[in-house]
């Protein structure tokens, strides 16, 4: 190791970018994909692995994986409430599953046990709905109770003697984390090797439409002409769907977040409660990973408040009252997109040759392979996938939503 | 604790309101298409800026209308929705529907 860094150090060896430089915009594009997060690479990725289509450009107004990719707690599972959303997900799963191999390249997927605690009758009749739901599509899922979630889980406190003691807990042993910037940079680099062009710190500042059709974006390096656009940028959607001319039904809020100093391992399984609005898993790197519900009120602002943090805290000693002396390392937050029935926007919009990738509120990170293998699906195909169709932006005309309100977040 | 300066109850923390979203025109229950009422009931401008909304006191079950940034999240302006609104909406069922 060390002498191999001296040896680049001087100057010898072969020394390979992780990615081409960026080039000059060129005039048109197949292929423009708004949005440089894990979903606009996942999508450019798999368009030229999976259907040789690289004249594809990746336009992103800050930097690679720099947004929500950055900015989410990492949690992959597929316990969701509906057939629509179980099938979406568990699909997102199985893809992350082998992504290493295929990027080789180790987004450090680890799979960890997976608890959303259940602290009144109305939460165990949702986890065993749930559950119900999950082993009908092959989902491993399960309803347990104290006593075993004491026999995996020894450090949680189970004791009854509290506010809101746990009396259950759907079990999904297939939940798991994985690094989120390897998945971004895997994705990308994946796509870059194979001719798409990624083209950071380039900002779209305008849809160009010629009778009802997108035809190509502005950007703050000129404009670009484009075959068809795909939005897939987080909690900016409204902005950009805007521009595109039409609304969604999306409401921006943050979403905060936390870590703690880095602790020896002790927590293997990732520890969700409803009831209380708190998330825990350990890294890798031994931090605690801590999440809450999203703020009261909608604002573009990526900033941390004390009213969360002590919120966060007051329940994560009730579940863990050891951790009191830990000290917190970091806080962030990020832009959620939440929509009314808690499931995303995807497919094709009111706009022809414009199609999205938006809603993504708190289950975004988790959906990322799906949303890059489909949507490229969606493009070359021009016909949207069955597993994307439940969750068109019409459904909220038709009245026909998807609600996974129940499973998809703490904050309700 | 951000401080919210309420029309009725004066200046209290933001913990005590809740946010009732944009300031829109309802369309008319009874006449408006399916795609008109969707509309209003879920999409949303959700603007990066100065926003027009309604927000209530929860304790005194009190509604009125805020403009806010929402870039800075800066409150600007609270005021009584008598300021826009004049007359109550009336919910009640065209006649030739009433008997039924």
């Amino acid at each position: 190791m060390a002498f191999a860094l001296l040896k680049y150090g001087l100057g010898f060896g072969k020394f390979e970018r992780q990615f081409p430089k960026q080039k000059d915009l060129k005039d048109s594009y197949d292929v423009v994909i708004v949005g440089g997060g894990g979903h606009g690479a996942a999508t450019a990725y798999y368009l030229a692995r999976d259907y040789g289509i690289t004249n594809v450009a990746i336009l992103e107004r800050g930097y690679l994986g720099g947004g929500n990719t950055a900015r989410n707690t990492t949690i992959i599972r597929s316990n969701y409430l509906t057939p629509e959303g179980v099938k979406f997900y568990d699909e997102s799963l199985s893809l992350y599953k082998d992504l290493s191999n295929d990027f080789d390249m180790n987004i450090m997927y680890s799979e960890r046990g997976h608890f959303t605690l259940a602290h009144t009758d109305a939460a165990v009749r949702t986890s065993r709905w749930r559950a119900e739901v999950n082993k009908h599509l092959g989902v491993d899922s399960e309803l347990v109770f104290p006593d075993e979630i004491g026999k995996i889980c020894p450090q949680l406190n189970l004791s009854q003697d509290v506010r809101y003691p746990v009396m259950g807990a759907l079990y999904h042993p297939p939940g798991a984390i994985a690094r989120h910037d390897a998945v971004a940079w895997g994705y990308a680099r994946g796509a870059t090797m194979r001719g798409t062009e990624l083209h950071q710190k380039t900002e779209v500042t305008g849809i160009t439409r010629s009778n009802g059709k997108a035809v190509g974006v502005e950007t703050t390096r000129g404009p670009v002409k484009a075959g068809k656009i795909i939005q897939c940028v987080a909690g900016r959607s409204s902005l950009l769907a805007k521009m595109a001319g039409f609304k969604l039904p999306i409401k921006t809020v943050p979403l905060q977040a936390c870590v703690s100093q880095p602790l020896k391992p002790f927590l293997d399984a990732i520890i969700v409660s409803g009831s209380l609005h708190v998330y825990i898993s350990q890294s890798s790197r031994g931090e605690l990973v801590m999440g809450g519900s999203t703020d009261p009120y909608g604002v573009y602002q990526n900033r941390s408040t004390l009213e969360f943090k002590e919120g966060l805290m007051a329940h994560m000693l009730e579940l863990f009252p050891f951790l009191g002396e830990v000290k917190i390392l970091r806080q962030w937050a990020g832009m959620a997109d939440m929509t009314p029935d808690f499931s995303p926007v995807m497919g094709e919009t009111p706009v022809d040759n414009y199609y999205i990738d938006a809603g993504w509120g708190t289950w975004g990170f988790k959906a990322t392979p799906v949303c890059g293998k489909r949507n490229a699906e969606m493009l070359a195909t021009g016909k949207v996938p069955e597993v994307l169709e439940p969750f068109r932006l019409s459904r909220f005309n038709e009245f026909h939503q998807v609600g996974e309100k129940g499973a998809a977040s703490v904050g309700h | 604790m951000k401080i919210m300066n309420c029309p009725l109850n004066g200046p209290r923390n933001i913990s005590e309101f809740v946010c009732g979203g944009e300031v829109t025109v309802e369309p008319d229950p009874n006449r408006c298409s399916n795609e008109e009422w969707a509309d209003y009931v879920f999409l949303h401008d959700n603007d990066a800026g100065v926003v027009c909304e309604w927000w209530c006191h929860a304790p005194t079950a009190f509604w009125f209308i805020a403009e806010r940034n929402t870039l800075t999240d800066e409150i600007l302006r609270t005021f009584a929705s008598s300021e826009l609104f004049s007359e109550r909406q009336d919910y009640s069922r065209p006649e030739q529907e009433a008997g039924q």
